[in-house]
């Protein structure tokens, strides 16, 4: 049989290829509605809590200590009004095997395709979901294919996802680099079709709830140590299954802790070009993947995505590449941690957040990353002015993504800064609302105000000023 | 030149501008969706720019434009750059020698 690989064939078939490597029905979690079953689809994946506690204590992954930044604090403290100047922690998910976060999130993936007799996985990521698939595809030993997007047309490619690549590579996986575009999640349904493997997709249940271990452990870390919950927890968010996966676990564990949102600002860049692809230093973690993750959940490599960052969100933030940068360095030379950059998105926005607090508060950047060639800040600035970004010491609030990047010229220019909320929340909205086959029922109503954080009255408001029938 | 077996990196594009899709920024669209992958090389031999067909680390069959023998690594710590060291100075200053924050 002649299979047809054009673009419009294979994204065509994506509802069955998707079904078939991942042995997940998403059709099952619809409703006709507005409305889908996000808690039945989290719950129905086998894996509770506590399996992924098991399961990652038997791959090597989580249990990860918290440190308290003593100097940064007292840094912050110095810029703070008196008496402010939270206690600033940060969870050193560095020391995970693959050197982030993210191999909580491949553990079960990789497991539930062993258990379910698929050969091998793959992942489509140009981050460190690839080095943590790849890593539990050799400790489980299945075979492992990585889909990254990496370079422009110039086959220039981003000395941080170079770095990945070979990271990739060194733990035992294929990795398949494609140039600027959308597209990758079509080369990826190809190579489903073509190998048969799973699809260990960022946006699972089994990857985001393989996060909530991450908030479980904050929780009684906290409450072990300082003897009471952390009272902020930063999320770095783009993909928005970090926020997710980590709010949830801090809920299941009791934590009154709230959760804000970090991105880097990248306003002005699109994602998918090729000429301003090298012209960004942070290839994730940034509002270039945050927002219209936050706003349209399902647009990723599963029809229904896990990650669903507004419904836990309390606030959401941004900081600039060039404060980024710079707390990267004040992390290596105040506190003896050479980690990040892109992981340290969270901890620039902690140190700004902290100075608005009480100095008996504590405020906790919920991850580090690994760091090595190509991923770290004298390889992306000397890369960054290499392409023509201007680097500069001056006001932060002053930067142009693609144009400059902004140093502090003191530490108290390091600020992070509201984003909109309430609009995000408008665009989730207006977006789903458009699957009404009548007039919005009072169970899409309160559907809606869970997927935003809001109440019944803020979605009518909504709803009413959209134009909306409501039954 | 590469015989079987050597280990090569090849190069084609996947998907030419006319067959993108249009969800594209301009300057996308006007350029081919390139893919890279590393193999062993199944020909019995070829140079640089043949095309040729390659076995992948996950057991595939790829073919593509055979651009690399012995692909190696090229990422480093970069140039160096002025600016991290003022860095430094500024943030030990300010938290150390009580210079303005």
């Amino acid at each position: 049989m002649i299979v047809d690989k054009s673009y419009q064939a294979v994204t065509g078939r994506k509802g069955e290829i998707i079904n078939k490597a991942m042995g997940v029905d998403y059709s099952r979690y619809e409703t006709g509605s507005i409305a889908f079953r996000y808690e039945d689809m989290m719950n129905d994946t086998g894996y509770t809590l506590e399996d992924h506690i098991r399961l990652q204590q038997q791959f090597n992954v989580g249990n990860t200590p918290i440190f308290e930044l003593k100097n940064l604090t007292e840094l912050a403290r110095k810029c703070a009004a008196p008496g402010k100047g939270a206690r600033i922690f940060v969870k050193d998910e560095a020391s995970n095997p693959a050197g982030s976060f993210k191999e909580r999130r491949a553990v079960a993936s990789v497991y539930q395709a062993k258990k379910m007799g698929y050969k091998g996985v793959i992942a489509a990521t140009s981050g460190n979901y690839g080095a943590a698939v790849a890593s539990q595809a050799a400790m489980q030993g299945l075979k492992c294919i990585i889909v990254q997007e990496c370079y422009d047309s110039k086959g220039s490619g981003q000395p941080e996802i170079v770095e990945k690549a070979r990271k990739c590579e060194a733990l035992g996986a294929e990795v398949l680099q494609l140039s600027v575009g959308p597209e990758l999640f079509y080369e990826v349904l190809m190579m489903l079709e073509e190998t048969g493997f799973f699809n260990a997709s960022l946006y699972s249940a089994f990857g985001v709830g393989g996060v909530e271990t991450l908030g479980w452990e904050l929780a009684h870390q906290f409450r072990d140590r300082c003897g009471r919950d952390a009272d902020v927890v930063v999320c770095a968010n783009a993909g928005g299954g970090n926020l997710t996966g980590t709010a949830r676990g801090l809920r299941k564990a009791g934590s009154k802790a709230k959760i804000i949102a970090a991105s880097v600002d990248l306003k002005g860049l699109s994602m998918a070009s090729d000429q301003q692809f090298n012209r960004k230093s942070f290839t994730t973690a940034h509002t270039g993947f945050g927002v219209p993750y936050a706003t349209d959940p399902d647009h990723s490599d599963v029809p229904r995505s896990a990650a669903r960052p507004l419904r836990y969100m309390d606030r959401y933030v941004t900081v600039k590449q060039g404060e980024v940068f710079y707390i990267t360095e004040a992390l290596a030379t105040l506190e003896g941690m050479e980690k990040g950059p892109a992981g340290n998105t969270s901890l620039a926005a902690a140190f700004a957040l902290a100075q608005e607090m009480d100095q008996d508060q504590i405020i906790v950047a919920q991850e580090t990353e690994y760091t090595g060639a190509g991923k770290h800040i004298q390889p992306q600035l000397a890369f960054a002015r290499k392409n023509g970004i201007e680097i500069l010491f001056g006001d932060p609030a002053e930067e142009i993504p693609g144009s400059n990047i902004i140093l502090p010229a003191r530490p108290s220019l390091l600020k992070a800064r509201e984003a909109d909320l309430d609009h995000m929340r408008k665009s989730l909205i207006r977006r789903q609302a458009t699957r009404a086959t009548g007039p919005v029922t009072a169970a899409e109503i309160a559907y809606l105000a869970e997927e935003t954080n809001s109440s019944d009255a803020f979605v009518k408001g909504v709803l009413t000023e959209l134009g909306y029938q409501l039954a | 030149m590469a015989k079987k077996n050597d280990w090569v990196r090849v190069h084609r594009s996947v998907l030419e501008p006319e067959q993108r899709t249009g969800k594209l920024p301009e300057d996308t669209k006007l350029v081919p969706l390139e893919m890279w992958v590393k193999g062993r090389l199944l020909n019995e031999s070829a140079e640089i720019g043949d095309d040729v067909t390659v076995l992948t680390r996950a057991g595939r069959e790829e073919h593509g434009r055979m651009i690399e023998v012995d692909p190696c690594y090229e990422l480093n710590y970069g140039c160096f750059v002025p600016e991290i060291l003022e860095m430094e100075e500024q943030l030990r200053g300010a938290l150390f020698g009580g210079e303005q924050v």
